[in-house]
């Protein structure tokens, strides 16, 4: 019982961390941007290409590919995404689910399309387990460096987003473009800088996930749909929306796959449809904010 | 004038261009290879195009006076697209043959061409049973999942092994390799305590993984399409399922050749059955494997390189023993019934069913020379297909 819990609030923190960086996109920017999953394969492969070919370790690799992933989402945000700030919905959801096919091919080009394995340290793939019987809670070390790790993150963004001058900023720009800039803001770069860290995240729950989902170059459209569920449910206009979408879905897929095995991956999307007839917006709208 | 002139030269020139294309036609056999080279099953492609290469090297590419000729087409592992391919294959380049087929859907979409242009289907990967049933025309050289499992269930209660979960992909090879499993399993005295179906594109485990250990069986029967086997693996023995006794066993998909070094000491003790292991001591293995690592850069082949291999040759004898002439039937008939000595050992394509018999092994994961490898500890002689035995 514990056990499950404890598994499903593990994935369910990985897709938070792996969603987060739409969430702010689509929600405070409102872009609609399907090649998140693209950024989230990058860091995956950022890391097992430092891991197999340069010997890194695991834990190196982490900021890297979070550096990596952000620095290829400043790059693309300057060069093609700007452009499409202004265009209709339909145009950048064209645009950016040809860019994930690009990067599908690219990858399936340059590396391969077998699964990537990583080697954890000796000291992650370890097991504790406490109590006994129907309540024993069995962790696996490396799960629980997930949900530390995204934990914190979640604490880091929520601080920022709500404590602090560029988080005020960010959420000035969201509302207002005309008005925030006339008030002095670069919106550019404050838009510059949420994209850089949403495609981030994105490269580092790749990273995390390498292990857990499993990597290969059809990752950015095999989990567009957790993605989008995960926004779609939570709402896009805070973290807390996501992060309690993510678990519900990480816990009820998890559950669902143990106790009714027959309905298999059917669960998350029944769970989303019964979602959105009760609150069409998400589980949690921003009152007051542009729509 | 001027015109005209060029014109009739013109005329000229593509008349002697096509004529000559025909000439070549009637001198050419071709092969059309179609194969999952991108997508979830890519390294099956790569696998099978590697081996069929090698054969062609190592036997020339003229065989009875006819120049053999390798078309590889990529599915992308999508039926639809291997359906659409074979028939421009056999319409558009008037292949001689169809071969390759990664996964059972594939094979399945292009049966019907094959009746229908009377053209033989040599089937070099997918191993669900009921394939060769599907067109007189399919001719198969890679194994099937009833073959591997039944051999399992036969060993693993002789060897303190009685009450098993099983865990398999949901679709046709998975279905057969549980049924099979299963029902032998029981006849032996053993019991299978609980089904598990892991959707294809499902990559975490960990919930089924967690319901198996709760379960407590003495054993883990696992299969998984060649590609997802580590996955597996890792989550197996991240759970700590090894520690509480719990042994896994399955088909060899789940330690393919290819991905096995890859995977770490924790495989080391995993028994499967197949039907080839790149560890199997013979000359004509050793020499096999020497040869493909040679000529792709140290990849290792696994039992779908070997497939690859093994229809090439069927292929290449099929058409010296007609000599060249004769249609789909006549090759079909010199297909059937050839027995010879395949790197995985003793192999045989049974002429009522067209599909193959052969030694199946049992294996243990173990460290030789540095690398882990399938190493074989038994072997159950020439193994008819049992889907076929009713």
């Amino acid at each position: 019982m514990l056990t499950l819990l404890f598994d499903g609030i593990a994935y369910g923190m990985l897709l938070f961390i792996l969603a987060v960086g739409l969430a702010v996109t689509m929600g405070l920017m409102n872009f609609i941007n399907l090649a998140h999953g693209a950024f989230a394969m990058a860091g995956g492969y950022i890391t097992v290409l430092l891991m197999q070919r340069a010997g890194v370790p695991f834990l190196a690799c982490l900021p890297l590919a979070f550096l990596g992933s952000a620095l290829l989402g400043a790059v693309l945000e300057r060069t093609l995404y700007r452009p499409l700030y202004n265009k209709p919905h339909l145009d950048q959801v064209l645009f950016s689910i040809g860019l994930t096919f690009m990067a599908v091919a690219a990858t399936d080009y340059f590396i391969g399309s077998s699964q990537q394995i990583i080697q954890l340290p000796e000291w992650l793939k370890g097991r504790t387990e406490l109590g006994e019987g129907a309540w024993m809670l069995g962790m696996g070390h490396y799960r629980l460096f997930i949900i530390a790790v995204c934990a914190a993150l979640t604490v880091a963004l929520q601080y920022v987003l709500t404590k602090t001058r560029f988080g005020s900023r960010l959420r000035a720009s969201v509302d207002d473009q005309r008005v925030a800039a006339g008030l002095g803001i670069n919106v550019n770069i404050v838009f510059l800088a949420t994209f850089a860290v949403g495609s981030g995240l994105a490269g580092l729950g790749g990273a995390l996930g390498a292990e857990v989902l499993g990597l290969d170059p059809t990752f950015p459209l095999k989990f567009m749909i957790y993605f989008l569920i995960v926004v779609a449910v939570g709402g896009t206009s805070s973290i807390t929306g996501p992060l309690l979408a993510a678990l519900l879905l990480g816990v009820a897929d998890v559950a669902g796959k143990y106790y009714i095995p027959k309905l298999g991956g059917f669960i998350v999307y029944s769970l989303m449809i019964a979602i959105l007839i009760w609150r069409p917006q998400g589980l949690f709208v921003r009152q007051g904010g542009k729509s | 004038m001027h015109k005209r002139v060029f014109l009739n030269a013109v005329a000229l020139a593509i008349a002697s261009l096509s004529s000559t294309a025909v000439l070549a036609d009637g001198n050419s056999f071709k092969i059309g290879l179609i194969l999952p080279m991108t997508g979830q099953q890519a390294s099956t492609g790569r696998q099978i195009e590697a081996a069929a290469r090698l054969y062609m090297a190592q036997n020339g590419d003229t065989v009875a006076g006819k120049k053999i000729e390798l078309i590889v087409k990529d599915d992308t592992t999508v039926p639809d697209m291997t359906k659409r391919l074979a028939q421009e294959l056999v319409v558009n380049d008037k292949v001689n043959v169809l071969a390759g087929f990664g996964i059972t859907p594939s094979a399945l979409a292009t049966a019907p061409i094959a009746t229908q242009s009377k053209t033989p289907q040599v089937v070099m990967a997918a191993a669900t049973s009921s394939i060769t049933e599907a067109s007189p025309y399919i001719v198969r050289t890679s194994f099937t999942l009833p073959q591997a499992s039944v051999s399992l269930a036969d060993w693993a209660p002789k060897n303190g092994i009685k009450k098993v979960v099983t865990l398999v992909s949901d679709y046709g090879p998975g279905i057969d390799a549980e049924k099979f499993f299963k029902e032998r399993l029981i006849f032996n005295g053993g019991q299978v305590v609980e089904s598990l179906r892991v959707p294809l594109r499902g990559p975490d485990f960990a919930p089924f993984l967690q319901k198996v250990r709760d379960l407590k069986p003495d054993a883990l029967f696992v299969f998984v399409p060649s590609g997802a086997g580590a996955a597996v693996m890792k989550q197996f023995l991240e759970r700590g399922m090894d520690k509480a006794g719990i042994k896994l066993i399955g088909t060899g998909d789940i330690t393919d050749d290819d991905q096995l070094n890859d995977m770490g000491d924790g495989a080391l003790g995993v028994v499967t059955s197949h039907h080839y292991s790149t560890y199997h001591p013979s000359a004509v293995n050793k020499k096999f494997v020497e040869a493909f690592q040679k000529a792709n850069k140290g990849m290792r082949p696994n039992f779908m390189a070997v497939g690859g291999y093994d229809g090439m040759r069927v292929i290449y004898e099929a058409l010296k023993v007609t000599k060249g002439n004769g249609g789909g039937d006549a090759l079909l008939a010199a297909m059937k019934g050839q027995i010879f000595e395949s790197p995985r050992g003793p192999m045989f394509i049974d002429a009522q069913t067209r599909d193959v018999v052969q030694n199946i092994y049992l294996r243990k994961v173990e460290r030789k020379d540095g690398q882990l490898y399938n190493v074989e500890f038994d072997v159950i002689k020439d193994v008819k297909d049992p889907g076929k035995a009713r």
